[in-house]
């Protein structure tokens, strides 16, 4: 059954942190933002490091204190629920990491590792239908039933994370986030898992919050977009709106960093393209008013006082920007 | 011979004698880097990259077993004395790592840290020494030199300590620079400035550069010449605009089709390589390693390992299959 509104609705979202120390303060990880994703859908989450990506990803399954916004999945308000009503959403909602090797409990075997979640979750089960899901699971991330018995050492990096996916699929959540899970992967295998992740939302209609530096990976799986820098939404929409036509300097800035593998093509674009000089403020203190302006090409003093609120781009994009680009 | 040859690597071959037997980690690698020029070596985990630089800056772990030849300026690198080595290092040959924050001492000043490269090869007054570390700083764009001097490298963004490595790695001008995923941990925008800023002084300076990497589009925008490895061995080895028009080995077609790349038409599917790269601890196949996992593999390349050959004046290619056609 596919519900009417979005799966998971995220409203005005804020996460704090205290920072101890002489240069210490509130620390805003995401500040204000908001999102929807609908049941077979993909929304990419991209920026820099320290854009709040993670902590948005935690954030989602309250893994970090919320400081302020609404969450809600399947309608049902999620914000400040206590632990209880939290098992339910926990078992619906997922996490794929980026690196297989630190996630997965080294002590267990692929069949330990992918069961647990059910052994947590689905107690009624007996042993030998656990069993049985777990060969399942197995199955569907392209795993044989000889690699149960297996260790994590004794595979390699695209085979573990192969393990992980089985493991955040067991018990049938209805949403993944997979934060730079294909990041340390080589670019064959990340192809093959990429693939795994669209077959899976074919057959299945989960829905999946995509996070990663990579813009072109980014690309290939969503169909909506959200573009981070310090915590605030720079712009958010219809993904191939976006990469064919971004409003925001900054996510223009991102599109122009990635390398092309053509040489003509990437000699040609570095002479044109002036790549985003300077790194990212500190987020203890972010720059006044709109707070990519240290680092915009097109900066106005505007931009200092007044922090641009998002608009419309079109019927389902949107930007924060003083002087969008031309769409 | 080639007068303007600074490297001549001559089958040069890396083995590490472990538990379940040998592990040919570099097998048959040669190839030479004339001044000036700058080559990239592509592959994946394993393949054999990495272990070929270390062997080239005569940094192999003790436990490795290498034989064949590297001629650098004339002197023969293999099995020199750990005191020769240490008078190339750093003066003549220099490597840059992946991770800046490793690569750099926490506890002593950026300034202290460059200062003591000079200071080890020449006789030389601390004022001297200290003007060439801001110099070099100045020429790989870290702003405000003189006050950054004595700062600590925890006080520099990911993008600015990889400056100051690549400023430690130039400042004795060296005739060839080593450098292992320099780009790898830093964020795409920070990459591109940092690519472009390395690119520009090593052209500068007239200086060699290896640049190891598995991303096919760092090595399309930065390096004169492509050499794409696998399973230890060198499959293709061509000038940078062939390689990416005309790639003639079937793994390096694969590589540039399994990357997603942002101009390229959305497809709902990625291509894959099917398998994996072969366990090199079980030994060489008679035939080609990558044949397992060939859409094109013939019987010939299952009984048969095909040679590296010449092709073209700047095109070497190790494929039983004739090339594709002129178009």
């Amino acid at each position: 059954m596919i519900p009417a509104g979005p799966l998971l609705q995220v409203q005005d979202l804020s996460v704090q942190f205290s920072v101890q120390g002489a240069r210490g303060g509130q620390l805003r990880a995401v500040d204000g933002v908001s999102f929807e994703i609908a049941a077979g859908k993909t929304l990419g989450v991209v920026g820099e490091s320290g854009c709040g990506k993670s902590t948005l990803a935690r954030a989602l399954l309250r893994l970090v204190p919320i400081a302020g916004g609404r969450l809600s999945f399947d309608a049902v308000d999620y914000t400040s629920a206590d632990e209880r009503t939290l098992r339910p959403m926990r078992r619906a909602m997922r996490m794929v990491f980026q690196d297989p090797m630190s996630s997965i409990d080294p002590r267990f075997t692929v069949a330990q590792a992918v069961r647990e979640p059910l052994d947590i979750f689905e107690r009624q089960l007996s042993r030998a239908e656990r069993n049985r899901e777990v060969g399942a699971a197995l199955e569907r991330v392209g795993l044989g039933a000889s690699f149960a018995r297996r260790y994590p050492h004794e595979l390699s990096g695209g085979q573990n994370q192969r393990v992980s996916i089985a493991r955040a699929l067991i018990g049938g959540p209805r949403l993944l986030i997979c934060d730079e899970s294909v990041s340390a992967l080589d670019v064959s295998i990340q192809a093959q898992i990429l693939n795994l992740l669209t077959d899976l939302q074919r057959d299945t209609g989960i829905a999946l919050v995509f996070i990663s530096h990579d813009l072109s990976v980014v690309r290939h799986i969503s169909h909506r977009l959200l573009v981070l820098y310090l915590g605030r939404v720079m712009e958010y929409g219809d993904a191939a709106t976006i990469f064919r036509a971004p409003r925001h300097p900054y996510t223009r800035s991102l599109l122009d960093a990635v390398p092309i593998a053509d040489p003509a093509r990437a000699r040609e674009k570095a002479a044109a393209v002036q790549s985003l000089a300077g790194d990212l403020p500190s987020p203890l203190d972010p720059p006044s008013g709109c707070v990519f302006r240290t680092r915009c090409p097109r900066a106005t003093p505007q931009c200092k006082v007044a922090q641009p609120r998002l608009q419309d781009s079109d019927r389902d994009s949107q930007f924060a920007c003083h002087h969008p680009l031309d769409p | 011979m080639n007068e303007d040859a600074l490297l001549v690597v001559r089958d040069l071959a890396v083995r590490f004698n472990g538990r379940r037997g040998a592990v040919h980690a570099v097998n048959g690698v040669s190839f030479t880097l004339g001044r000036g020029r700058s080559l990239g070596i592509v592959g994946e985990s394993g393949c054999g990259k990495s272990q070929t630089c270390l062997a080239i800056m005569g940094l192999l772990a003790e436990s490795a077993e290498c034989s064949g030849s590297i001629l650098f300026e004339g002197d023969e690198i293999l099995g020199a004395r750990r005191r020769r080595l240490d008078e190339l290092r750093g003066q003549r040959l220099s490597l840059v790592f992946q991770d800046p924050m490793t690569a750099l001492t926490p506890h002593r000043t950026i300034g202290q840290q460059l200062c003591e490269i000079v200071q080890q090869h020449e006789s030389t007054t601390h004022a001297d020494a200290r003007r060439r570390a801001i110099e070099i700083m100045d020429r790989v764009r870290i702003p405000d030199a003189e006050r950054r001097f004595d700062m600590y490298p925890f006080e520099f963004s990911g993008g600015m300590r990889q400056r100051v490595v690549i400023a430690a790695a130039l400042i004795q001008r060296p005739a060839l620079v080593v450098a292992d995923e320099p780009t790898t941990a830093l964020d795409v925008t920070v990459q591109a400035e940092v690519l472009r800023t390395f690119k520009a002084v090593v052209e500068h300076a007239g200086t060699s550069l290896i640049l190891v990497t598995h991303d096919l589009g760092v090595v399309a925008g930065t390096c004169d010449e492509v050499m794409v490895m696998y399973a230890g061995r060198v499959v293709e080895h061509a000038d940078v605009i062939s390689l990416f028009s005309k790639p003639q080995h079937p793994y390096t077609q694969a590589l540039l089709a399994c990357r997603p790349d942002l101009d390229a038409a959305h497809t709902a599917r990625m291509y894959t390589i099917e398998g994996r790269p072969p366990d090199l601890a079980r030994g060489e196949p008679a035939g080609c390693s990558f044949e397992p996992r060939c859409a094109h593999a013939t019987q010939a390349c299952r009984t048969s390992r095909p040679p590296l050959e010449a092709r073209s004046p700047t095109h070497r290619v190790a494929c039983h299959l004739s090339p594709p056609a002129e178009s």
